[in-house]
């Protein structure tokens, strides 16, 4: 719940417009460089409310991508709070790409500082130089970022709009606004008279919108109460429209086939193609080639026809010299050294001293829809549909493609089939952009193969990690970690921006630097690897590395302490921040966590912080008959303010599977500088099977909201290989963990 | 090369060449996109429809190989009318991208139509070639169970 003094200090007003039949509510920031994105300059013709009412009811804007996450649901709840609407009687729309929908909070929590300590003042510093998404036209979904974005900000615009509709309401009746009651859309006399909000939404438009101090959390109706989904049905009956969903008259079907080296191209033979049934037009992208058809499958087919040469590709061609420059990189000195307590550069006097290198590979996303966009040119415009986490990005980069200002391009979101970071890049937009400028006037869906899919992500980056830590008297009293790898934020600024980030990279340390144990002598150092491979934001991006690597050996430490591992970090835990303790006691509580398993069963715990959230789990694993199976798992994480327990719990739940999946079989490799993995039998996943049993409890200690997007991810990994440990003694230092245990598949 | 198929009870008439399979018939030609591509292999189970009743991967099925009447997700029930499994989908909140859950429900649906109470043994055996990124599992497995005690019911 945000406090007087927070509002006060808020950095967005709330604005209105008058629209044919009705008005429009929006919350914009103070300390922006554009105006107020409802009341456009001369030849801007954008409008971006969050709230819009006319003749045809109420319809709130949730301009986040829907990947599963619930935030379409969570975000018009917020709206609908203080509107006094039902979400199940408005429209809720994703609203086209906008600066105006910028999500301050992702680059807030780019700042580097341990994000856990931050006192009042620094969160508002975050908030305040949040202002530089806008800059960027940063309307991005990520970072698990949504609610910490909306929390207020959508609040504040459904109350505004409640105030001015009731004014407009007290105008009409002669009465003071204090004595109107709203309910159902529906403003109420004290006399029962009703009036619907579109009867009042023209006279609303002449109103200056009315600010009003938002009600306590003990007034929620909707916040606080798991709502029913707002896409759930549609997606639940096949209903719901996702990119490769898109369906527009006269429309044709692609697909391409880019460089599997991701580099050049440099000869292609069609001439088995063109010939084949369906097949209406081959292009040549320089980096690949594209495939127009009457059918998805006809042009996919058309295109294995096709004889290639490649190029070769910009990074050394096998997976062991690109590790090799990984590692390289520890040559150099540290792009950043984010934390630093103490001295870590010497070994306590008497202090027993271990060191151990632990490497994490690169990780394909492999959402359930592969990629696709689909895309409608016309010479003077350009429209494309796709499921995607940065529209904006989007429009921009299309724009660039086919030699248009980005006013000519409407970016349409649907649904995404799983976005995990990959859907906010723009590349498979933009190869949709330019087959549809080969086919004026014709609408072109352009979907990837599976197989390319996996072989062109912007892949999770490899890293290794070289720690070396000191235990005296059962408590760390040393650990130094140096951690190694590409940094995927300097890609992907570089592809967004067109300008990579410089500067120290806390991406490449997260989840590490900042863990939120009270070790006397701390210090995380981050190098970076120069290197062509493609990265980028993969769920939880930094911590889905620093948690296996950092909590592994956290976990090697208990053990050279003599200590039961869970008390230990508890230990720890509690010194540093007393959130992260909670969670780890609640864990502890609810898995009758003992220290000691029975003969054929492993326990582990993983503990990690992540986006502002800290998440502790047991996972236990079972010896059968030689295979191993995860049989349960308790997951505690504490939001600090918890709008819907179904949604977070799913994303808890969903998060450590995504995890799990990675922990046991995840593993993207290059030979000849092409990706081995083509295929989900090439790059499995936790299935119904092996999935364990789970338990959540959702704490809400912390002073702050946060997300639950990515936080569940990071800590399930070094909890199974901490339970493998202690079923099997075998202390694996690398992933994925199929390469030695037999785990069931 | 015409070729003649029933499905979800409406019969159509496609023109494409034999060996297109059956998924891009439904999704390009009828424009049933509710049935999912994920993969192309029949490793993922997001494309399973109905074929007389047997849970397929329409993926692998070419259009001159389709031997009886088609059930697709949209045949199942739809959101006006959904079917009873689709219903427990809904009570447990299942879906999150929800990408994979329309062949999840298809699967679900045949293994409920042989054994009308499954363990969760059998549901894991029958389940486990469906795959979902998002890690729905736990919730789909509750929907199963939900939507065997209302059969039973009715």
């Amino acid at each position: 719940m945000a406090s007087l003094g927070k509002i006060a200090r808020r950095t967005f007003l709330i604005g209105s417009a008058a629209i044919v039949g009705g008005v429009a509510f929006g919350a914009y920031y103070v300390t922006r460089p554009a105006p107020n994105p409802l009341k456009p300059a001369e030849g801007e013709a954008a409008l971006n409310p969050f709230v819009l009412i006319d003749q045809q009811g109420v319809t709130l804007f949730a301009p986040r991508a829907e990947m599963g996450q619930g935030v379409r649901t969570t975000w018009a709840a917020l709206i609908a709070e203080e509107l006094d609407v039902d979400p199940d009687a408005v429209r809720i729309l994703h609203g086209p790409a906008a600066t105006a929908y910028y999500n301050t909070a992702l680059v807030g929590d780019a700042l580097p500082g341990k994000g856990y300590d931050k006192s009042d003042f620094m969160h508002g510093v975050a908030e305040t130089l949040g202002v530089f998404g806008k800059v960027m036209g940063m309307q991005v979904t990520g970072g698990s970022t949504s609610m910490i974005d909306g929390f207020e900000r959508m609040r504040a615009a459904g109350a505004s709009a409640r105030e001015t509709l009731k004014e407009a309401a007290a105008q009409r009746l002669g009465v003071d606004r204090q004595s109107l009651r709203t309910a159902n859309g529906k403003v109420m006399a004290p006399d029962g008279a009703e009036i619907a909000y579109g009867d009042l939404a023209v006279a609303a438009a002449a109103l200056d919108p009315i600010e009003t101090e938002l009600r306590p959390a003990t007034e929620w109706r909707l916040l606080g109460k798991s709502q029913p989904r707002v896409d759930m049905v549609g997606k639940t009956t096949g209903t719901a429209e996702f990119g490769i969903d898109v369906r527009l008259d006269g429309m044709k079907f692609a697909s391409v086939r880019m460089s599997p080296r991701h580099g050049g191209m440099i000869r292609f033979d069609a001439s088995q193609a063109t010939g084949m049934p369906g097949v209406e037009k081959v292009i040549d992208l320089g980096t690949g080639v594209a495939v127009v058809a009457n059918n998805t499958w006809i042009a996919m087919q058309a295109l294995d026809a096709i004889d290639v040469e490649w190029d070769e590709a910009p990074y050394p061609p096998e997976t062991d010299q690109i590790f090799a420059e990984i590692a390289s990189a520890f040559d150099s000195g540290p792009n950043s050294t984010m934390r630093d307590d103490g001295d870590a550069t010497k070994t306590p006097e008497g202090a027993t001293e271990l060191r151990a290198e632990y490497r994490v590979p690169y990780l394909a996303h492999a959402t359930m829809e592969p990629m696709n966009a689909t895309a409608l040119y016309s010479g003077t415009r350009l429209d494309i549909w796709s499921g995607n986490q940065a529209p904006v990005f989007t429009a921009r980069h299309c724009a660039d493609a086919v030699g248009l200002e980005v006013e000519a391009v409407d970016v349409h979101t649907t649904y995404l089939g799983g976005g995990f970071g990959r859907r906010g890049e723009v590349d498979f937009a933009v190869l949709a952009a330019r087959v549809a400028r080969e086919m004026p006037d014709t609408p072109v869906q352009v979907t990837w193969s599976r197989e390319e899919d996996m072989q062109h992500d912007f892949y999770r980056p490899a890293a290794i990690g070289r720690f070396r830590g000191a235990v005296q008297d059962g408590k760390a009293v040393l650990l130094d970690g140096d951690i190694a790898a590409q940094s995927c934020s300097q890609q992907v600024m570089g592809r967004w921006l067109g300008a990579p980030a410089v500067g120290p990279d806390k991406i490449t340390v997260d989840g590490a630097f900042n863990a939120p144990y009270a070790i006397p002598n701390f210090r995380i150092r981050g190098y970076l690897a120069e290197l062509a491979v493609p990265v980028g934001f993969w769920r939880s991006v930094g911590p889905s590395v620093n948690g296996f690597l950092l909590d592994s050996f956290v976990d090697e430490m208990a053990h050279a302490a003599g200590r039961d591992p869970l008390d230990f970090r508890l230990q720890m835990a509690r010194a540093e921040w007393e959130p992260a303790a909670a969670c780890l006691e609640t864990v502890r509580d609810m898995s009758g966590w003992t220290g000691k398993t029975p003969d054929g069963v492993g326990r582990g715990v993983g503990f990690t912080y992540s986006f502002g959230t800290p998440v502790a789990q047991v996972i236990e694993v079972v010896d059968e008959d030689g295979t191993i199976r995860i049989n349960k798992a308790w997951i505690a994480c504490d939001l600090g303010i918890v709008l819907d327990r179904s949604i977070v719990e799913a994303q808890m739940i969903g998060g450590m599977n995504y995890g799990l999946s990675a922990a046991c079989y995840g593993e993207i490799t290059f030979s000849d500088g092409e990706v081995e993995q083509l295929n989900f039998p090439d790059y499995d996943a936790i299935r119904m099977h092996t999935a364990p049993v789970t338990e959540v409890a959702i704490l809400e200690n912390k002073a702050y909201i946060s997300g639950a997007g990515e936080p569940g991810t990071p800590p399930s990994m070094p909890a199974l290989g901490n339970a493998l440990f202690d079923l099997t003694g075998t202390r694996a230092r690398d992933l994925p963990l199929n390469k030695h245990f037999d785990l069931l598949i | 090369m015409s070729t003649q198929l029933t499905i979800n009870g409406k019969s159509h008439q496609v023109d494409l060449p034999d060996e297109v399979p059956l998924l891009w018939v439904l999704r390009d030609e009828i424009g049933l996109t509710g049935t999912k591509f994920g993969c192309g292999v029949a490793a993922c189970g997001a494309c399973t429809v109905h074929i007389d009743g047997e849970a397929v991967r329409s993926c692998q099925v070419p259009l001159s190989d389709v031997w009886g009447d088609v059930t697709t997700i949209e045949g199942l029930g739809t959101p006006d009318a959904m079917a009873v499994i689709q219903e427990a989908w809904v009570e447990h909140q299942v879906a999150q991208c929800g990408y994979c859950q329309s062949g999840q429900i298809m699967q679900a649906a045949a293994l409920l139509a042989e054994t009308p109470n499954p363990t969760d043994a059998e549901i894991d055996d029958a389940m486990q070639g469906n795959l979902c990124r998002c890690g729905t599992y736990p919730r789909i497995r509750a929907a199963i169970h939900t939507a065997a005690g209302k059969m039973k019911e009715s």
